[in-house]
């Protein structure tokens, strides 16, 4: 299983780890020549979705994730991944545009107002969730599926191939939602 | 600041790696920074280059004027406090800022003690010139560091200087035995469980970025294969012929640090790279300021 992470910005790296410590094969993403062999999954991670979004038009990347998105590869969206995916941005431009949801950006505000959580995930129960400038998640489309919500926000969900959280499961140790990832690319979730 | 609270603090710099970060003195210049691919803008009223022309004593910006700064745009707002100046610390922190720079770029406020960071819930981020500099701001409770470099020169050798002394420390405690660390750390004032942190994960407790004197693409590209984490670019942004074009030259030239084919393709037609100060033909240096 090779899962290819977007790596032009942001905690790219924290992904690798997570993704390696449950013996998947990686390769980062940041240009063209990267995505010459098609990844069994992709991973869009934490960062500024302004700067990701803007790189991914510069450096000719936009068009092919995209249609390996909307032909079915599984792809994980996290924090600026979220708003990557969303087909509407609130109080920003859509970028991949490929999932039927609105992401609301900085929806907890500045710095001051990110925070750290236990919530349920799925079926895996309660989850460590740290939500660092974090969008949520609105108007959710009718195949999109909710899969944690906090505070009565929608902050992980997923459509199809495509998994979104508001949240960095890649900042903490609990590989949970990274294994049900792996499941997702194997057909087990 | 809680454990908690320094942790989340530690992670808002990890989502700026990979990224640039600029010097923006109004909301027009933010926007053009924003829409060039910066990952976070530093407010301040005047750059550094205009800071060192200038001379006399240069405190925090107008509260007003930042705030007009976070208006404008959506990415993190980061500005800078006098080394030691735990008021203007605070009065950024009621005005929501997302990261305090304490900075050796304007002029100390004291000339003997830090800001003690952990008494804040927003982040600070320090300048350093070696590994000791570094630990004891973190001691302090600084959640990210940046090379000091010599800003508002568009000389560069300071922050390679101060990035690879930093680097070299880090790979000499890696290589200590368990038991040298205790005198390391009496040699280096720095605590010893930070120094215990270094020898076992090989890098810095938190994020360590590139600062001061980067002009060029080339120059961000170079600090990146030295080490840094991302960059910061002060007065070589908007002191050079045309800042838009640059900033998004030296946004790429980090994502694609070790790619010399894109490097030397957006290194092309730039326009005037800011004028730029030899280092050792300056009087003051800023380096020096805060240990």
């Amino acid at each position: 299983m090779r899962i290819g992470v977007l790596a032009l910005q942001g905690a790219f790296i924290e992904h690798i780890r997570m993704l390696e410590s449950l013996g998947a094969e990686t390769f980062e993403i940041r240009n063209i020549s990267d995505l010459k062999e098609r990844p069994d999954g992709l991973i869009l991670p934490g960062g500024e979705s302004t700067v990701m979004s803007k790189l991914l038009q510069d450096l000719g990347l936009y068009e092919k994730l995209r249609s390996l998105i909307l032909s079915d590869t599984p792809v994980m969206g996290t924090c600026a991944g979220l708003i990557l995916l969303a087909k509407y941005v609130e109080g920003g431009r859509p970028s991949l545009a490929t999932m039927d949801i609105t992401a609301v950006r900085n929806a907890y505000g500045r710095q001051l107002g990110s925070f750290e959580t236990y919530a349920p995930f799925a079926d895996t129960g309660d989850i460590q969730m740290t939500f660092i400038r974090a969008p949520v998640i609105t108007a959710p489309g009718k195949n999109v599926v909710v899969l944690a919500q906090v505070d009565g926000n929608i902050v992980a969900a997923r459509e199809e191939n495509q998994l979104v959280l508001s949240f960095h499961p890649e900042l903490g140790k609990d590989p949970a939602v990274h294994r049900y990832f792996i499941n997702m690319i194997s057909g087990n979730a | 600041m809680t454990e908690n609270r320094s942790k989340l603090n530690k992670e808002l710099a990890q989502m700026l790696k990979g990224g640039v970060i600029m010097d923006v003195t109004s909301p027009e210049q933010a926007k053009i920074a924003e829409d060039a691919g910066a990952c976070a803008v530093m407010a301040l009223e005047r750059i550094p280059a205009d800071i060192r022309a200038a001379g006399g004593v240069s405190r925090m910006s107008d509260p007003k004027m930042i705030k007009g700064i976070q208006k404008a745009v959506s990415i993190p707002v980061m500005a800078k406090v006098r080394i030691g100046h735990f008021v203007e610390a605070q009065i950024l922190e009621a005005i929501e800022i997302d990261y305090i720079d304490e900075s050796e770029v304007l002029s100390p406020a004291d000339d003997l003690h830090h800001i003690d960071k952990t008494r804040f819930n927003v982040p600070f981020v320090c300048g350093a010139r070696d590994l000791g500099e570094a630990l004891r701001r973190v001691a302090e409770g600084a959640t990210m560091i940046r090379t000091k470099g010599e800003a508002g020169t568009g000389d560069i050798v300071q922050a390679v200087r101060h990035m690879r002394t930093l680097n070299s420390e880090i790979r000499r405690v890696v290589s200590l035995r368990e038991d040298e660390l205790y005198v390391a750390a009496k040699d280096m004032q720095v605590p010893v469980h930070l120094l215990q942190y270094v020898h076992e994960n090989g890098k810095l407790p938190v994020v360590n970025f590139a600062a001061g004197g980067v002009a060029t693409p080339a120059d961000a590209a170079l600090m990146m294969q030295l080490g840094a984490e991302g960059v910061f670019v002060g007065s070589g942004i908007f002191k050079s012929g045309n800042p838009a074009k640059r900033a998004a030259a030296v946004v790429k030239a980090v994502t694609n640090y070790n790619n010399p084919a894109i490097l030397a393709e957006l290194s092309e037609d730039l326009g005037e790279a800011m004028v730029g100060i030899n280092a050792d033909e300056i009087s003051i240096l800023m380096a020096e300021r805060g240990k």
